[in-house]
């Protein structure tokens, strides 16, 4: 495991006559995790565009009920903490992987797949108890606001617990290589992106709309 | 809810002889495409070497084809609206056949034309202009082709199977609401966009990352061709760019399928909403289509004036700074909302701001020609024409940013032969360029000179033929998007000469399709691999390049390395010592990114017609495949030196 000890995320670039060379003879890990990032810069403009939405329409409740009718505090709290937890345990998994500690680093992943599924089980019950209440998608502009932006990011959850269940049977399989090691962080990269922009809905969109 | 084309209840569109026509063309030329392949045993030729590749100068051949094909259906529409506005009261297409027409012409030209064209370009030229083997992510590179094609094939499925859609390209709400809208034309065009998207935004961040991290040793940023310039900020355009459009997109499905309220008239929807994020991403969209041939003209006119480009860092300068002013316009699409003069003076400003970067690059190839044994080849030919149209196009483009008169110009014919100017002008003249110009490249043949040039003149001179009279139309009143107009407007002889110019563009891309047909057969073989006494990298290759591109990654000491190199040649200078051939790391092939796309196209079809089983089974499929893929570990694999020698060898080269 000496490989992963610094040399994955930090890979000093090959010089020949002073100059960088690029074009090693293995596909370079580093490339993926950049390129990642970039998916996730054009992501974020993507949730930016659902806030910008959400931003407009919030007010817009027609015949509907307003945030402050159907937001539950308790509700989107342990949604808050569960989230939020989970990308700690995900920092640890990395942190694990780094030193080496296989074990850890399973048991970290499965952590955090406990709390990014206790975050959707909540989420679930949230849209399941407004929708039977009659407070549906077609309700108002709000609420088609609402659960888009709310769902999208819970559809990124679950895509990313789908995405994880996937490398942590590969982990299981192999071991830390060079590639389950890439997997691992670009998966941690995505989960700690969602918790990002878990924080911007917790702010805009059910601490304003409890406020408001 | 009209009697015909838009009726829900048939599947096949019937009712009209044009459509008719085209189901049995669609069958014949199916039924020929097959028995081709079969009498020919290509099946597995076409499998292995094409539908599984992750060769980027393949993927940049097959969009070739594809934009071209799109030209082709995109210009038979222009030419349908042309001959129905030839004359006044004419009764060739109904009201609802001539708006499908319009909207499928406009979506058609703009995402599965122009989109294909720059990514056939940039897939042909920048791995090879860098001095790369591959682009950084070859499978990735693979899926947005196949998202593409499908999403295109999507598309054009709807002209017989349940009818296109008919909102315009733009796809306005509230009229492309399903309560005013119910075919599933709309349908179509959410979803075909939707599945391209996807793809674009891969092709983005693909090239994005190739240009950043792939290039060869010594090429540093500023020693890149401009090309490979243009593409970076194209590729930053498309990454910020199409997320909004994706938006916009997705939340008008999810009004006309699950009954939101985003954009609708009830309920507290907003449709103005959706005309900002549209334009959010559509006004960048122009300049994601424009910068690469803005790269491809001055890799043409620097190479044919055998000059280095003049100014090459303020190109870079007016690039980077056109990339981003480009995001501070898309108000200017509609003036007439109403936002208040604060609002509207910021963006004819930034409007009028972002002319000047434009003319600092005319300039610039205006002064890389000066002076310059300027040889007028083809790709020359159609950089010359581009510099006069689209000056013209740039100037009334800074017409219609002055707010107040905007209000005079908006939605009319001036705004049609406005942006008809710089998009043909600019885009599709940049393109053809570009494909005589790499052509030899892509295929070891030059183009046949004596087609190309009577193409060239019967465009160009049929494109002002054809949008000239529409600047004038639309002082007069003629607003876009009519079907038809009565006797006594005045309008009747400049609709008249603008449709011979229509037709005479027509015969110059007959020209150009017969030209590439005949060279096929007859074409001179480049046997040099630097047919044009090019600058750059890729020139250096032998014509078709192999599939891995450089047998060693040449070291760059310069700008326009390929020139220094033969300078240097010529002066005697020895090339510094070879390293050994090693083996080549290249992607293995895989029929993946093929099957993902398709089960994306079964998805996208189940939901056109709320079949949603289908759906399911399409984003099963989907699953599955990704799956795949990370769990495939057997992904690469090395060209052994031996092989790289005989290839090499075949070439004459060592």
């Amino acid at each position: 495991m000496s490989v992963m000890q610094g040399s994955l995320f930090n890979h000093p670039p090959s010089r020949v006559g002073g100059e960088r060379v690029e074009h090693a003879d293995h596909p370079d890990p580093n490339l993926w995790i950049f390129g990642f990032w970039i998916f996730l810069a054009s992501d974020l403009v993507l949730f930016a565009s659902l806030f910008a939405t959400y931003a407009v329409l919030h007010t817009h409740i027609a015949n509907g009920p307003s945030a402050r009718q159907i937001f539950d505090v308790t509700g989107f709290t342990a949604e808050t903490l569960f989230l939020l937890t989970s990308s700690f345990t995900c920092g640890l998994a990395t942190w694990s992987m780094r030193r080496g500690q296989q074990g850890w680093l399973k048991a970290w992943l499965v952590v955090t797949l406990i709390f990014g599924l206790l975050f959707i089980g909540f989420e679930v019950d949230e849209f399941a108890t407004n929708s039977m209440k009659g407070y549906g998608m077609s309700t108002s502009a709000f609420l088609s606001a609402f659960y888009t932006l709310v769902g999208t990011h819970g559809c990124h959850v679950s895509l990313g617990i789908c995405w994880m269940v996937a490398i942590l049977i590969q982990v299981f399989r192999l071991g830390i290589t060079e590639v389950t090691a890439r997997k691992v962080f670009v998966v941690s990269l995505y989960w700690h992106f969602l918790d990002v922009v878990w924080v911007f809905i917790f702010t805009v969109v059910y601490l304003t709309g409890v406020m408001g | 809810m009209p009697d015909d084309t838009l009726n829900v209840s048939h599947f096949l569109v019937t009712g009209d002889p044009l459509i008719y026509g085209a189901d049995v063309s669609i069958v014949v030329v199916s039924i020929a495409i097959v028995a081709v392949l079969t009498y020919y045993r290509k099946w597995g030729w076409l499998w292995r070497e094409w539908l599984t590749t992750v060769d980027h100068k393949k993927i940049g051949i097959m969009y070739m084809i594809a934009a071209l094909l799109m030209l082709f259906r995109g210009g038979v529409d222009a030419l349908l609206m042309r001959t129905q506005l030839a004359f006044p009261n004419m009764r060739f297409l109904k009201a609802e056949h001539y708006n499908q027409i319009f909207t499928t012409h406009g979506t058609i030209m703009i995402l599965f034309m122009a989109m294909p064209f720059i990514f056939a370009m940039m897939n042909i030229a920048i791995p090879l202009m860098i001095g790369a083997r591959d682009v950084a992510f070859p499978y990735l590179n693979a899926i947005s082709f196949w998202m593409f094609f499908f999403g295109a094939m999507l598309f054009n499925l709807s002209f017989v199977i349940g009818g296109s859609p008919d909102a315009g390209w733009t796809s306005y709400p509230p009229l492309a609401e399903s309560e005013f809208n119910l075919g599933p034309g709309e349908n179509y065009y959410l979803l075909a966009l939707q599945i391209s998207g996807i793809g674009s935004i891969a092709t983005g961040i693909n090239f994005f990352v190739t240009i950043l991290k792939m290039r060869a040793p010594g090429m540093t940023l500023m020693r890149m061709p401009l090309f490979c310039w243009a593409v970076l900020a194209t590729s930053v355009l498309i990454i910020f760019a199409f997320p909004v459009l994706t938006v916009a997109l997705a939340l008008l499905l999810i009004d006309r399928i699950a009954g939101a309220h985003f954009f609708t008239m009830l309920g507290g929807g907003n449709p103005m909403m959706y005309i900002n994020m549209f334009w959010i991403w559509g006004h960048p969209e122009v300049y994601i289509v424009v910068l690469p041939a803005f790269g491809i003209f001055s890799e043409v006119v620097a190479t044919f004036s055998g000059k280095r480009i003049f100014g090459y860092a303020s190109m870079v300068a007016s690039l980077m700074a056109i990339a981003v002013i480009s995001y501070f316009t898309w108000l200017h699409h509609f003036f007439t909302m109403g936002a208040g003069p604060g609002v509207n003076s910021f963006f004819a400003l930034s409007t009028m701001i972002i002319a000047i970067p434009t003319g600092v690059k005319i300039f610039n190839w205006l002064a890389t020609m000066y002076n310059g044994r300027v040889r007028v080849t083809v790709p020359m030919k159609w950089a010359l024409g581009f510099i006069p149209n689209f000056a013209v196009g740039g100037a009334t483009g800074v017409m219609l940013s002055v707010a107040p008169a905007d209000y005079q110009y908006h939605n009319s014919y001036f705004l049609i032969a406005h942006f008809h100017q710089t998009l043909i002008g600019g885009v599709v003249f940049g393109m053809l360029a570009g494909m005589y110009y790499w052509w030899p490249k892509m295929f070891g043949f030059l183009l046949e000179e004596r087609y190309a040039n009577w193409g060239f003149w019967w465009f160009n001179i049929g494109f002002y033929v054809c949008f000239i009279p529409q600047y004038l139309l639309g002082f007069m009143g003629m607003t876009r998007r009519i079907y038809t107009y009565p006797t006594g407007m005045g309008w009747s002889t400049l609709n008249l000469i603008s449709t011979i110019g229509a037709f005479m563009m027509g015969l110059g891309f007959l020209f150009i399709a017969a030209g590439i047909v005949y060279s096929i057969f007859y074409g001179e073989r480049d046997t040099t691999g630097d047919p044009w006494n090019g600058r750059t990298l890729e020139w250096s290759l032998p014509s078709p390049a192999p599939h891995y591109n450089f047998a060693r990654i040449p070291v760059v000491t310069s700008r326009d390395a390929w020139w220094t190199m033969k300078e240097e040649r010529k002066q005697g200078v020895l090339p510094p010592g070879r390293d050994e051939l090693r083996p080549i790391h290249m992607p293995k092939n895989s029929g993946r990114p093929f099957i993902l796309s398709l089960s994306f196209f079964v998805a996208g079809f189940g939901l056109v017609f709320h079949w949603y089983i289908l759906t399911v089974i399409g984003f099963a499929a989907v699953a599955a495949c990704l799956l795949l893929r990370s769990f495939d570990y057997d992904t690469d694999s090395y060209i052994p030196v031996d092989e790289i020698k005989k290839t090499e060898a075949s070439y004459g080269r060592s």
